[in-house]
């Protein structure tokens, strides 16, 4: 399948990883990816924090160029995701809003593309044989607990993702690449992203909580698919509580032994390789 | 003239904020209750009391982290995340600005770095929140680790076609 491409600000920097893991898998699994022409960063919570029109106009201008290739867009950051499918939502249900925005953008909005986030492409149109069938070395010996955060699921008329209060695409997921998954309680909570530079304090205690909670849950990493939420608890929690983090489609890329796959691990803030080296994966 | 209650819910344009029953499951819900001035329900009710200056002038509408949680379980479906958005943006409106200072010196940074380059420059982001806030010295520690790794790169590619996102900023000040 072919799909348009939507990095976003944060993987050709911090997200790096998520960036050269995913095109690899995208790759080897056959989802070919077209980048969103001259596309320009969403917002984020600054711009819906401190202005509607702002906010929908920023992701408007994107799903308009998106739309020039007549493909569903992909978009892994789950910020950017969230922000377009909100400005999508907003745009299909209030005509008035349209005109407006149009007005601001300059181009039409004609709203015939999906906006997918990567788990849902890999579950859903590549599916679970598929990946079964390529994983040349299942990950023995790693225990995650999935990690979805806030902005892929919620508000769950928004974003339209499966069972939002317990979701387990990603699990489901991590189970076919041999991970043992743990099960836990914290899969949707909230990181703190959108605070943690500005509310450091607050951030890192909830941070603590959930590496707590993944220790608790006899988890030895955490996996995310979210660059904010890699970047939060990459570096925030109290150092006593530290667990590796991994983007899935690092762990995808590494159980199907890709080239490269063991590179993007010597960028992580909290060095994963001593883990992956203990349950001999690399 | 209308009332506080009437203006917030035009903006909210959704369900409105009388539905609220204050069953407080928006509350029990917040990942950061315990951080605020006054509960979510809280919250609404001053709203619905006509109370502006209390809520405009409070911290809790910038604690909000925007994680949607209160509109997920919310069974009058009355959509919390959304109002606290309204509620900033009045807020700067009306030249009250933030209680909570940083926060909003963050998104003004991050929003000029939008404007300079169309897509987000992680350090020179940092260095003008830095500059903003006064708050030069956290998170300085981590800079170097995360040069070494190729974590910020002060190149990262602009968007070529810098005049319609600045354009979007231009058309959407007053609005």
């Amino acid at each position: 399948m072919k799909v348009s491409y939507y990095p976003g600000c944060s993987l050709h920097a911090t997200g790096k990883e998520y960036d050269q893991s995913m095109k690899s898998v995208s790759h080897a699994l056959g989802i070919e990816l077209k980048e969103v022409d001259d596309w320009s960063c969403c917002g984020a919570s600054s711009a819906h924090s401190t202005n509607f029109d702002l906010t929908i106009a920023l992701s408007a201008r994107n799903l308009i160029s998106a739309e020039k290739d007549a493909l569903d867009v992909m978009v892994p950051c789950a910020a950017c995701f969230n922000r377009f499918k909100t400005a999508e939502h907003h745009l299909k249900a209030d005509k008035e809003l349209k005109t407006k925005i149009e007005g601001m953008v300059g181009a039409k909005y004609q709203g015939g593309i999906a906006i997918r986030n990567p788990i849902d492409v890999i579950f859903n149109e590549i599916g679970i044989d598929t990946l079964t069938a390529k994983v040349v070395k299942p990950l023995t010996g790693l225990k995650p607990v999935s990690y979805y955060g806030c902005l892929l699921l919620r508000p769950p008329d928004v974003c339209e993702f499966e069972n939002y209060e317990n979701p387990f695409m990603l699990d489901k997921i991590l189970g076919t690449i041999g991970a043992d998954v743990r099960n836990w309680s914290y899969k949707t909570d909230c990181c703190g992203g959108s605070l943690a530079i500005s509310k450091t304090s607050i951030v890192v205690g909830m941070c603590d909580k959930l590496m707590s909670a993944a220790r608790e849950a006899g988890a030895n990493c955490v996996v995310t698919a979210c660059p904010l939420c890699m970047n939060n608890l990459d570096m925030r929690p109290s150092k006593r509580l530290k667990l590796p983090v991994f983007y899935f489609t690092e762990l995808i890329a590494l159980a199907m032994g890709l080239a490269g796959s063991k590179e993007t691990f010597k960028s992580h803030m909290f060095d994963p390789q001593p883990l992956l080296k203990r349950v001999q994966l690399i | 003239m209308k009332t506080f209650l009437e203006e917030v819910n035009k903006k909210i344009n959704g369900v409105p904020l009388q539905r609220c029953y204050h069953c407080r499951k928006c509350t029990a819900g917040c990942p950061v209750a315990s951080h605020m001035e006054y509960n979510l329900n809280k919250v609404v009710r001053l709203i619905q009391n006509g109370k502006r200056d209390e809520v405009l002038n409070s911290s809790t509408i910038w604690i909000c982290l925007s994680c949607e949680t209160c509109i997920t379980r919310c069974p009058n479906q009355i959509d919390i995340a959304r109002m606290m958005d309204v509620l900033r943006q009045m807020a700067i409106e009306e030249g009250i600005g933030a209680h909570e200072k940083n926060v909003l010196k963050f998104h003004e940074a991050f929003l000029s770095n939008i404007k300079m380059g169309g897509r987000i420059n992680e350090p020179l982001m940092m260095v003008q929140y830095k500059l903003k806030s006064g708050d030069l010295f956290s998170d300085i520690g981590m800079a170097p680790g995360m040069f070494l790794k190729g974590k910020l790169s002060l190149l990262s590619p602009r968007t070529k076609d810098i005049k319609s996102v600045k354009d979007i900023f231009e058309k959407t000040k007053h609005s």
